[in-house]
């Protein structure tokens, strides 16, 4: 099959579906690649490059859509582009299909087959092709750079000579890929991060970056996440309330708020209301991660950046991942590639279109002239569900001594039982006994009891050494067999002799077998 | 010849020696002078034998003993080390063999006793033979077992427990007779019926349970000594078989608590069954090739590496040391983490790596090193499955459920050298592979290193 990216058309896009890198990887797969000419170009992918890595460069976007069999793209197609969709060609891009009909419905008409980069289901299986989580990733990250770019200030706290500088605040709003990219970021960076999520199991993954979640003090029981996939849920009127009391305590603390907060299929909810901003100080900086859905601040303006009169910067770009295009285009192109790799089983530059499959079913929108969105629910939860944690308690120290000290009575009792019976059974034994079965009997128990002193302080490493060099001194069954040897009888003294034969390859077996493992034992 | 009182300060001394042999293994410089301790031990033990009164030199003993000598040498400097659980279990049957064939004798030359003593002494003949012949048959099939020429797998016979039962109880109504004075048959026929309860015990038990199984064996040939001593009359054989036998007693005990089984499950065989539907494993595991695993140990700095069996099978120990050698010199912090049962005989994988001279002080066991892996960046998992499977830990209807498992899952990338994506010995599914940060490196152990031995710079 031949795939072609063409040059993306979108104003400002500056990001490419196909790196030399993930060319590579899929002429590997058996398929040839085609790219237009200078559609690398603002992501620092120059055609040499390409063409270094075999991939050919077509001059005009008419004749590669026309050449290659799957087009693979960044943006939704243009309706001019979808107009190029042949019956027998493949699309693999962002589509949105929720959100662009019409688009949906040109691309059915063409009778394209058009996977949605977007619709890839969110199980492990998939995470490789997870475009939206890739894109999310670096949204987050440039968010703190962003941020960081319009901040006055240090991120990170320092004491210097000339004085000291506190760190920054900063909170980020919504856990999901972004937020916690943006998490990570911000504390590698020094400042001090507080995270907020409505789904109360983040809080985690939150301080496991070394953040602190923020809680909120409400007994609704929260939903869990694993009901819809991984993705926020809206929340109750109260739960709302709540959680914009919380912010307006912090606001006035922060210097820098992220906001990542996304419900499927809604407009983005409003969380940084423009009293919070007016409450925030001079020079602080609020990047507001859902300005395209509408944003989770009051006063955001998409794909701008403004200052409010109390002089907080209020950062509304869209086009983040694009802000990154090297970077971005590497993850979105890897996506790609593991898509056409699950989308090529054979690795002989086939396309096998599999509809059972899972991921595929829920990418592919639509296919032979059919539109196949939305998808029937994957047969695998997103998310285990969340098992109810028994919360241990903390227990004081008064009941800990306690606790101690029950343990070491039933401990005592238990020794106690144990003498005791066994003396009972020792007993009765001498009752009814011989003097010379006691003697030896004596000897026996003061064995066993040394045998377990013993062999408790054997390092665990050297346990088959330990084997064979008792492998070797139970040969001393030998002694039986030498007492028998003179009693006469010949039938006895056979047997006699072939006990100490065996016993004897046990005892020169053992201890020269031990020995030659023990001399390998060397220190480095 | 030599008196009586020189002969017991021999087998005081023999005793003493055989204690500090054992004592001496508490760690590996201390180790190769203990087995010194043993050697002299048991030559002042034999010396003093034969040459205490009634015994003496004969041509029978000579032959006996050179030829044994022999034998015993030529088995132990042929063994390779992959071979020692063989070895140690075909050594266990000799015992168990030597201590029928004395209890037979003692039945066919009799003491001269009466009353209590007469009794005591059948029932500790009948005990000696009895012990001696499980013991026999169970090495032998467990020999079997391990060096493959038996299958592995359980042999699971319908109403095999009743059938157990039903031979130890006739074999208690035979002693019961035999100290009656129904004759010489009774110990016979128990003999036969011994041998053949050992041969079921151990065909019963399935290959991942082994280690218990040697080292159960192991108890039993040192009570076999003692039950010997017991019907001899002689203290240094007691002292010793109870030595040995506490030693495999306890080995038997750490085995099964690294497993998580109870000792009586593990002997009666038969892998215990699910208690529910096991969780379902999701995902997919992600297969790597040799460049891959390479390149993310040169960026690493921490490394740990858990072997298991599959390691003994694909005869990689030396690739692995390789490895091992080649990352050190880079100056990075290469460990190794070693489950109480990995492989088929408690201490196997020390002993392996210690053939292919990996140092011992970088060899680590489970506690020492389970805390570590959430600070490593590759854990490489080269042949074991169950003893490194989280499923111990997060499903409560696994097989396995409560088993100390290394927790090589926590560290940041985790390496996963197997021959195919099938469930392993135990058939248990193991999660670890679907991991996001697991990567399957399939194929041959042994061929796998040694493809990813020269990226290694």
């Amino acid at each position: 099959m031949k795939i072609g990216a063409p040059k993306e058309l979108f104003m400002g896009e500056d990001r490419v579906a196909m790196t030399p890198d993930s060319a590579l990887q899929l002429i590997k797969l058996g398929h040839t690649c085609l790219i237009e000419e200078d559609a690398g170009e603002d992501a620092g992918f120059s055609d040499d490059l390409y063409r270094a890595a075999g991939v050919t460069v077509v001059e005009k976007a008419a004749d590669l859509w026309e050449q290659a069999d799957v087009i693979v793209k960044v943006r939704p197609p243009e309706p001019s582009e979808v107009a190029l969709l042949t019956k027998d060609k493949t699309l693999i891009s962002f589509f949105y299909p929720a959100q662009n009909k019409d688009l949906l419905e040109s691309a059915k008409d063409m009778g394209a087959s058009v996977i949605a980069m977007d619709m890839v289901p969110r199980i492990s299986r998939a995470q490789k092709m997870d475009a939206l989580s890739s894109m999310a990733n670096i949204a987050g990250y440039r968010a703190v750079i962003e941020a960081a770019n319009n901040f006055g200030r240090f991120l990170t706290g320092q004491v210097t000579a000339a004085g000291k500088v506190p760190p920054a605040k900063v909170l980020v709003v919504g856990a999901g890929v972004a937020g916690l990219a943006a998490t990570g970021t911000a504390v590698s960076l020094g400042a001090i991060v507080h995270a907020f999520d409505v789904r109360p199991e983040v809080a985690e993954q939150i301080e496991s970056m070394g953040a602190n979640f923020v809680f909120l003090d409400f007994a609704e029981a929260q939903s869990d996440g694993a009901a819809t996939g991984g993705y926020a849920a809206p929340s109750s009127p109260e739960f709302r309330e709540a959680q914009l009391q919380k912010f307006r305590e912090l606001a006035p603390e922060m210097d820098i708020v992220i906001t990542t907060a996304l419900i499927p299929g809604r407009d983005a909810p409003k969380l940084w209301l423009d009293d919070m901003v007016y409450a925030m100080k001079p020079g602080s900086v609020v990047v507001d991660l859902a300005a395209e859905r509408g944003g989770n601040c009051d006063l955001t303006v998409p794909d701008q950046k403004i200052i409010t009169k109390n002089g907080v910067t209020i950062v509304g770009y869209t086009d983040f991942p694009s802000r990154m295009a090297a970077q971005a285009s590497t993850l979105y192109s890897n996506n790609i590639r593991h898509m056409i790799s699950d989308l090529t089983p054979g690795k002989d530059g086939t396309l096998n279109q599999n509809m059972e499959d899972d991921v595929i079913r829920g990418a592919t929108v639509t296919h032979a002239g059919e539109i196949t969105f939305p998808p029937p629910p994957p047969k695998i939860a997103a998310i285990a569900a969340q098992k109810p944690k028994a919360k241990e308690k903390e227990l004081t120290p008064e009941e800990k001594r306690a606790a101690e000290k029950a343990a070491f009575a039933a401990q005592t009792r238990s020794q106690v039982i144990l003498l005791a019976v066994g003396g009972v059974l020792m007993a009765l034994i001498g009752q009814y006994a011989p003097p010379e079965f006691m003697k030896h009997f004596i000897v026996f128990a003061l064995a066993c009891f040394v045998g377990f002193q013993v062999i408790w302080g054997v390092s665990h490493a050297l346990h088959t050494p330990l084997m064979a060099i008792t492998n070797a001194i139970s040969g001393i069954i030998i002694i039986g067999a030498l007492l028998q040897l003179a009693t006469g009888s010949v039938l006895v003294t056979i047997l006699a002799a072939v006990a100490v034969l065996i016993a004897t390859i046990n005892i020169v077996g053992g201890f020269m077998v031990t020995r030659r493992m023990l001399q390998m034992f060397q220190r480095s | 010849m030599m008196s009586f009182g020189i002969q017991s300060a021999s087998y005081i001394a023999a005793s003493v020696l055989f204690i500090l042999a054992l004592g001496g293994l508490s760690n590996q410089e201390s180790a190769k002078r203990a087995v010194w301790y043993g050697i002299v031990g048991m030559a002042i033990a034999v010396v003093a034998t034969i040459f205490a009164p009634g015994v003496g030199l004969s041509v029978w003993l000579i032959i006996a003993l050179a030829l044994g000598a022999v034998a015993g040498g030529v088995l132990a400097l042929r063994v390779e080390m992959t071979g020692m659980p063989q070895l140690v279990a075909l050594l266990h049957s000799f015992v168990g063999m030597a201590a029928v064939l004395i209890g037979i004798n003692s039945d066919l030359h009799p003491a001269m006793l009466e009353g209590a003593e007469k009794i005591i002494h059948e029932a500790e003949i009948f005990l000696g033979v009895f012990i001696g012949a499980v013991t026999f048959t169970g090495s032998v099939i467990a020999y079997g077992k391990l060096a493959g020429r038996l299958d592995g797998k359980a042999l699971i016979l319908p109403g095999r427990h009743l059938l157990n039962i039903a031979m130890a109880v006739l074999s208690l109504v035979l002693m019961i007779g035999y100290m009656q004075g129904w004759g010489s048959w009774t110990l016979y026929l128990t003999t036969i019926i011994a041998f053949a309860l050992g041969a079921h015990l151990v065909l019963a038990i399935g290959g991942a349970d082994m280690p218990v199984v040697v080292s159960m064996l192991n108890s039993y040939s040192g009570w076999a000594a003692a039950a010997t001593g017991f019907l001899l009359g002689n203290d240094l054989l007691i002292v010793t078989g109870a030595l040995v036998g506490s030693s495999g007693a306890i080995l038997s005990y750490i085995m099964c608590k690294a497993m998580n089984r109870h000792f009586l499950s593990v002997i009666l065989g038969g892998f215990g069954g699910a208690k529910g539907p096991q969780m379902e494993v999701e995902g997919e595991q992600i297969a790597i090739d040799a460049e891959g695993v390479a390149a993310a140990l040169n960026e690493s700095e921490s490394i740990i590496i858990i072997p298991g069996y599959g390691m003994a099978v694909a005869q990689a120990q030396q690739s692995v040391s390789e490895l091992t050698r080649k990352l050190r010199a880079k100056g990075k912090n290469v460990r190794f983490a070693i489950h109480p049962v990995a492989g088929r005989l408690p201490g196997h994988m020390n002993v392996l790596l210690a053939e292919a001279k990996v140092p011992y002080d970088i060899v680590l066991e489970m506690d020492e090193i389970n805390d570590d892996f959430p600070e490593t960046d590759v854990a490489i998992v080269i042949g074991s499955n169950d003893i490194v499977n989280p499923a111990a830990q997060e499903d409560p209807n696994s097989p396995i459920a409560g088993m100390p498992v290394l927790e090589c899952w926590k560290a940041k990338q985790v390496f996963v050298s197997k021959r195919g994506q099938g469930t392993g010995y135990s058939g248990i599914e193991n999660p670890l592979f679907y991991k996001p940060n697991t990567r399957m490196f399939y194929g041959d152990a042994k061929k796998s290193l040694d493809a990813l031995l020269p990226m290694i710079d």
